[in-house]
């Protein structure tokens, strides 16, 4: 546990991503494969389950440090993060642990699993005992499963291909999907033959920034290809041995959520992989995400639900055909022959292209974002027609030009402090629009604000606390900010009676008083336009 | 009987007329220490502790009547005796103890128990009603032993040299830096102030306080070689222009709040040393314990807890709102105000 500790303190201690990648490399270098695997595991986001409740974990700390509940529920909320409250509160250990990571895993964590509440307590306090501060720190992290230290899975993917010299690509393609975390893994992981194959892994997707600067900036329209930006899923659909597997963008494996879709990929020849959107669609046109949302995460699909909600899968790419990697091929020649495969198979709907949008000029192009809302697409997609399919988020070739969001004036009402890097601080707002002289809330909006602003608006809440509820402050109607989102529906749920789509705050509005800010009124005309 | 209330201008003592860190000018302050948070402008007359008077002045206009008294001193004023008494906070920080027909009261202004060579060592005094701070007034806050922290700092210093990046080294201009710097080895490299941190350390210097030879950075040209030095900042410097001239630096925040991950997180800084100048959560209530005070009145920081657990613990005590701010930035001296010749 101490390498693993130390790793997490030199990845902690370092804002630079240079250093972590460095401290990563060297990590996997030198630790056993065993231990490898799991620190890979546990750093590219894959979580443990939850083995024991938040509220268990909470009162064996309490009573471990000695104080009384209500004072942990305090220093909890001043921190922000359980695994370290608990770090902090524990009386000091005196010793360390240099047993692998993996025993710690292995024979001391995951046996936890269905034991009797007593023994589990046991087990947490022995294992509070036998470790250090930073030791314990990350023992709590593995327990709770929220493991968060500040390096992405592309930071992982490059140490990998740092400490053992094979290429960045076939390293992520073979953390995609499904696999799990023993030696074993870990040596193909790093195998130098990179002509290994798994059915069911999806490819790492490429994906795009958002467009910076002018059009013109871009060179010739007719070196680019446009697409409309929708607001769905972004999936991979696998037809490989005889079998269909669906991939979330999240890596999640989406098989069984989708039967129609599935159901028409099995129609598709084998060795195929298409990257797409899956949509709630019908008439010819999105269905709002909300629709979708009824879908998503419901246990069983009811033949009501199938068809209120028919879902499509709106194909973008084809990054494998016949059981050829396509990727570095330019995409004319991939989607002509996308083009050409989806119009050979039969889909009963449920598949179609992407369409392209023409745009003869810049011109065109501008007007073509402007209809975007209307056909319920967030904006366009620019893809260099002469482009590969790259790994990962990459400037220059493909980027997203989004419609301008909405845009609304809103006061500030309630306050909520955050987690995490937030820890202490209130970052978390519910803001309100005017409703014959009262305030009704309508949105709730955490980013936006730069670290400085969050400060002043903190310092602000802590001055102007009207009541508290529980962690809610309620304060002085004084701040206006503007928000921007995506979409707006009406909504019987909200009191305001509508419910907005990825709210932020695009400006303080510190020149506006807050009498000056929207009313409800202009927010539901808002509903009318979209 | 009550010797203390809280008035729109602070803590005021109506026996004696006079008020203890007042928040707005009034006739007669009693100042416990130097921090911004704790000195009212334009008060028409200051009493300090004779260690404090110097660091109190250079924070006043230069018309300020300030008297200084010795720590332990009685000093009688319309029939209250009043006298301080070291706080171990800063240079100076007293305790202000108030007698009257044989009731004591302590303010405590901010204070730690913990040694510290820049500063006389923090005295426990007995007492019916103790007004103490609670910066740090939560479990969580237990300061590692500051040899342990200071010699992670020295460490931190030599691994930045030999990675040719300078150490950028934030603490208050007042207070902190000073202890900071008391507990550099010189021996690493050369150690270079910002100019708030300069002006203070001067103070300290004529106080009579040993510190390690500083170079005022704004002094140096140019085409010095950073790469060996640290400089001592207050945190507001922290992504100011003034810092670019150093080159590739790592950054540093030595505070109480360092503690924290998160804390250190939000401002992006390479490092947090848990350095602080206030009690702990042991300190604090050891330090409420030894004065004997069956009533404690608990001002800025975590009152709500404090009080709470006291309450628990059969003491009556209750929660003050004074506008004072514990650990925070209020040295902040601007820009630093000579550029580089």
């Amino acid at each position: 546990m101490r390498g693993f500790a130390r790793l997490y303190t030199a990845l902690d201690e370092t804002t630079a991503t240079g250093e972590k990648v460095a401290a990563l490399a060297a990590y996997f270098r030198s630790a056993p494969p065993a231990d490898a695997a799991w620190a890979v595991h546990f750093l590219t986001g894959r979580r443990p389950k939850r083995l024991v409740s938040s509220v268990k974990l909470a009162t064996w700390a309490a009573e471990a440090a000695g104080i009384p509940p209500w004072l942990f529920e305090e220093s909890y909320a001043m921190v922000g993060d359980l695994a370290e409250t608990i770090t902090l509160l524990l009386p000091g250990s005196g010793v360390s642990s240099d047993r692998p990571l993996a025993h710690w895993v292995e024979e001391r964590l995951l046996p936890l699993r269905g034991q009797e509440e007593a023994v589990q307590k046991e087990e947490m306090q022995r294992a509070w005992r036998e470790l250090d501060r930073w030791e314990r720190f990350v023992w709590n992290k593995l327990i709770t499963g929220a493991f968060r230290v500040g390096a992405s899975a592309r930071l992982v993917e490059r140490a990998l291909a740092l400490a053992s010299g094979v290429p960045e690509g076939a390293i992520a393609h073979r953390l995609m999907g499904g696999w799990e975390p023993t030696p074993e893994f870990f040596a193909r992981l790093v195998a130098a033959d990179v002509r290994d194959a798994d059915i069911s892994r999806p490819y790492p997707f490429f994906l795009a920034y958002p467009l910076e600067g002018p059009l013109e900036a871009l060179g010739e329209p007719g070196e680019w290809l446009a697409e409309w930006k929708w607001d769905g899923i972004r999936s991979q659909l696998i037809r490989r041995g005889g079998r269909t597997f669906l991939w979330s963008r999240g890596e999640e494996l989406l098989s069984g959520g989708f039967p129609e879709v599935e159901a028409a990929g099995a129609l598709l020849p084998d060795g195929t992989v298409l990257d797409g959107e899956l949509l709630p669609w019908a008439d010819g046109k999105p269905l709002p995400f909300a629709q979708m949302q009824r879908r998503i995460g419901r246990r069983s699909l009811t033949r009501k639900i199938l068809a209120d909600v028919p879902v499509m899968l709106v194909a973008y790419d084809l990054l494998e055909e016949s059981g050829e990697d396509l990727r570095s091929a330019p995409l004319a020649d991939r989607r002509q022959r996308l083009a050409a495969l989806l119009a050979a198979t039969p889909s009963a709907g449920r598949m179609m292209l992407s369409p392209s949008v023409p745009v003869p000029n810049w011109q065109a192009m501008g007007d073509a974002r402007g209809r975007a809302r209307e056909l319920g697409a967030e904006g366009l997609m620019l893809k260099r027609l002469a482009s590969g399919y790259g790994v990962g988020r990459r400037k220059g070739d493909w980027w997203k030009w989004k419609v301008e969001p909405y845009s609304v004036d809103a006061v500030l009402m309630y306050a909520q402090p955050g987690s995490g890097r937030r820890a202490g601080l209130f970052t978390d707002y519910t803001f309100g629009v005017w409703d014959e002289g009262r305030l009704v809330a309508f949105a709730k909006a955490y980013s936006g604000l730069t670290d400085g602003e969050i400060r002043r608006v903190d310092a602000f809440v802590r001055r102007n606390t009207l009541k508290k509820h529980g962690p809610v402050r309620v304060v002085k109607p004084e701040l206006v900010f503007e928000l921007a989102f995506e979409g707006i529906q009406a909504s019987s749920r909200h009191k305001s009676g509508v419910a907005v789509r990825f709210p932020r705050m695009a400006r303080w509005r510190s020149d506006k008083r807050p009498e000056e800010a929207d009313s409800l009124a202009t927010v539901r005309a808002l509903l009318t336009r979209s | 009987m009550t010797l203390l209330r809280l008035t729109d201008h602070g803590l005021y003592c109506e026996a004696g007329d006079f008020f203890v860190d007042p928040w707005s000018a009034v006739d007669r302050a009693v100042v416990t220490h130097a921090h911004g948070d704790h000195v009212a402008w334009g008060c028409g007359a200051y009493l300090t502790s004779t260690e404090g008077a110097g660091v109190l002045r250079s924070r006043l206009p230069p018309e300020a009547r300030i008297r200084g008294a010795a720590y332990g001193a009685p000093v009688p004023i319309n029939g209250v005796t009043v006298s301080l008494h070291p706080a171990g906070h800063i240079l100076g920080s007293s305790q202000v103890r108030i007698e009257r027909g044989g009731e004591v009261w302590v303010v405590s202004g901010d204070y730690k128990t913990d040694p510290d060579p820049t500063t006389t060592a923090f005295e426990p005094v007995r007492c019916d009603t103790y007004v103490t701070e609670s910066t740090f007034g939560l479990p969580i806050y237990r300061w590692p032993p500051q040899e342990e922290v200071l010699r992670d700092v020295n460490a931190w210093w030599r691994g930045n040299q030999e990675s040719g990046k300078c150490s950028l080294l934030y603490g208050y201009a007042l207070g902190k830096a000073q202890r900071l710097l008391a507990g550099l080895d010189p021996g690493v490299g050369p150690i270079l102030t910002h100019g708030a941190v300069e002006r203070m350390t001067a103070v300290y210097r004529a106080g009579g306080v040993s510190l390690p030879p500083t170079i005022h950075a704004a002094t140096l040209g140019r085409g010095t070689d950073w790469s060996r030095a640290i400089v001592l900042a207050p945190p507001s410097a922290d992504g100011s222009t003034w810092t670019r001239r150093f080159g590739p630096y790592a950054t540093a925040f030595a505070s109480g709040w360092m503690l924290v991950r998160g804390a250190r997180r939000r401002r992006s800084l390479d490092r947090g040393f848990p350095l602080s100048d206030h009690v702990d959560w042991p300190s604090l209530l050891a330090a409420i314990d030894a004065t004997g005070a069956e009533r404690v009145w608990v001002t800025h920081g975590f009152t709500g807890a404090v009080v709470r657990w006291l309450q628990e613990r059969g003491l009556d005590a209750s929660a003050v709102q004074t506008r004072f701010e514990g650990d925070v930035d209020d040295d902040a001296a601007g820009p630093e105000d000579e550029p580089a010749p």
